[in-house]
């Protein structure tokens, strides 16, 4: 049987039920969603350095696209690859691309055919001009699709793709691949930039860079966020995005706004909810608090 | 011998490993990736024995009708639908057929179809509920009730609020900056100190396996 004393006014906004703060964050995210408005997105330097990376190589570089994330970091991840992409193929960049999570290959494949059918028309982003162009697989683009035990991969790869990869994910032998033409390994490659929902990010830190030395970005989920700042300051990374914010900024950077620019208001909404419910439970709290000192419980 | 032949392969083995990192030879290059080679076929095999295993635990638990049975039934019949229109598919000139060794059952229309309108749901819905229990756990543990807390909790709001537009530029620039030093300050030295204690112990484990004091990977220390 409750007990009066528990039913006060302050112990119950410390004990709302779980039930409203779903209900009322689905509120304020559906809202939040519909209202068409947008929120000004700051830029932080450690994204704008992979946009001013990719964008100041000259055409014709290669880009290493490790996607290792499946549908549950969709929401987080695919902006970043799709403005990565997008930016990639309209400077003529060439992308090498695999998926070291089971999941990947759609995800990544995805990617590729949506981001293609963007770059058939014509399209102005931060006031330069971008004519339609077809990108065309295995000249633009070559995707190798899936292997497991991506530490083995990433060092086999350092040494020739065609190790672990002897054809892409479409069957095609890589020597017939004409972007793989005096491609054989990490040398070759500007950057790697890995897009990843999962563990896989430390091997291409610990056996990519750490063992061959190449510049490594990195895209990783919100959750992920504060995980991976050693590397960015020790230099073993060199950008790094983190979570919906990080895609949003890449999207602004790349004047390429997508469905992170849309969800970073809904975000912000449902930070503001989740600080409401911390302030009534702090405030339900104290109260509290000196009410009992004041009774002199 | 049954005990001692184990523990000498894996010296050997596990001393090779360590200098053939620091070794660019050929020949050490070519063992390294025979090993490797191994590993692949190692794995082939205890995919086999968890697919086996995964079957008999679910056909057991059908059979027997046991607690949520149903799931199991589920599971089977994912495993195999899967499994089948993984393997089977349209070749250039449209002839079906089954495709063990080339990609085409990676196009055939009903394994994308089940991968992109139910598996990509499935998984996007279940990370979404995350939203949900952190928006509830944040309300429940947030609580000001030592310095500690009310450190994690200031924290917290800062990082939240960092990109927060509506209370003006030195506001947010304020805020920017506090939780950029949050992170690269605080969080960094701790999970340095972390990264650099997994490290160590991974290295005394690695020791302890290669020198055949640790022998748990026998089955029995």
């Amino acid at each position: 049987m409750t007990n009066k004393k528990d039913t006060n006014i302050f112990n119950r906004m410390m004990s709302i039920d779980r039930r409203w703060v779903f209900l009322l964050l689905v509120i304020v995210c559906v809202t939040a969603y519909f209202i068409p408005f947008t929120i000004p997105i700051l830029i932080e330097p450690e994204v704008a350095v992979i946009h001013e990376f990719i964008d100041t190589l000259p055409p014709g570089s290669i880009i290493f696209l490790a996607i290792d994330y499946d549908p549950a970091s969709l929401a987080e991840l695919h902006p970043m690859t799709y403005a990565l992409l997008e930016q990639c193929f309209r400077r003529n960049l060439r992308v090498m691309c695999t998926a070291l999570h089971p999941n990947g290959p759609s995800m990544a494949e995805a990617a590729f055919l949506d981001v293609a059918d963007s770059c058939r028309m014509d399209k102005t982003y931060n006031g330069e001009f971008f004519p339609a162009r077809e990108v065309v697989n295995g000249v633009d683009y070559c995707f190798l699709g899936y292997k497991p035990y991506p530490a083995l991969v990433i060092l086999g790869m350092g040494t020739n793709f065609r190790l672990p990869f002897p054809a892409d994910y479409y069957g095609t032998p890589l020597d017939s691949i004409p972007l793989m033409r005096g491609v054989q390994n990490y040398d070759q490659m500007a950057c790697v930039v890995n897009i990843s929902g999962t563990s896989g990010t430390e091997y291409w830190i610990s056996y990519g860079q750490g063992r061959f030395g190449f510049p490594l970005a990195l895209g990783v989920t919100g959750v992920m966020g504060a995980e991976y700042y050693p590397f960015l300051n020790s230099g073993q990374v060199f950008g790094y995005m983190a979570g919906m914010l990080g895609a949003a900024q890449y999207e602004k950077l790349a004047d390429n706004p997508g469905k992170a620019i849309i969800a970073m208001k809904v975000q912000l909404y449902a930070h503001f909810l989740i600080i409401f419910f911390i302030i009534i439970g702090n405030v339900g709290f104290f109260m509290d608090k000196y009410k009992k000192k004041r009774e002199g419980r | 011998m049954k005990r001692q032949i184990p523990v000498f392969l894996v010296f050997i083995f596990g001393v090779f490993m360590v200098f053939q990192y620091f070794s660019p030879h050929e020949a050490s290059e070519w063992v390294y990736k025979f090993l490797m080679d191994w590993i692949y076929i190692i794995g082939i095999f205890a995919m086999a024995l968890g697919i086996w295993s995964l079957i008999h635990v679910s056909y057991d638990k059908i059979k027997h009708k046991r607690h949520d049975w149903g799931y199991s039934v589920v599971t089977l019949a994912a495993l195999f639908i899967m499994t089948f229109f993984g393997i089977t598919g349209f070749n250039e000139n449209g002839d079906w057929g089954f495709y063990f060794m080339t990609q085409e059952g990676l196009t055939n229309p009903m394994f994308l179809n089940f991968f992109n309108y139910i598996l990509v749901p499935i998984e996007t819905t279940m990370f979404s509920l995350l939203a949900f229990f952190i928006a509830s756990a944040a309300y429940r543990a947030f609580r000001a009730r030592n310095v500690l807390a009310s450190m994690l909790l200031v924290s917290a709001l800062i990082v939240m609020l960092r990109f927060n537009p509506y209370f003006g530029d030195a506001f947010a620039f304020y805020m920017n900056k506090t939780a950029a030093w949050l992170l690269n300050v605080p969080n960094m030295a701790a999970k340095r100190a972390i990264l650099i204690g997994i490290g160590l112990g991974m290295v005394g484990t690695a020791l302890k396996v290669v020198l055949g004091i640790e022998r748990g990977y026998m089955g029995k220390g």
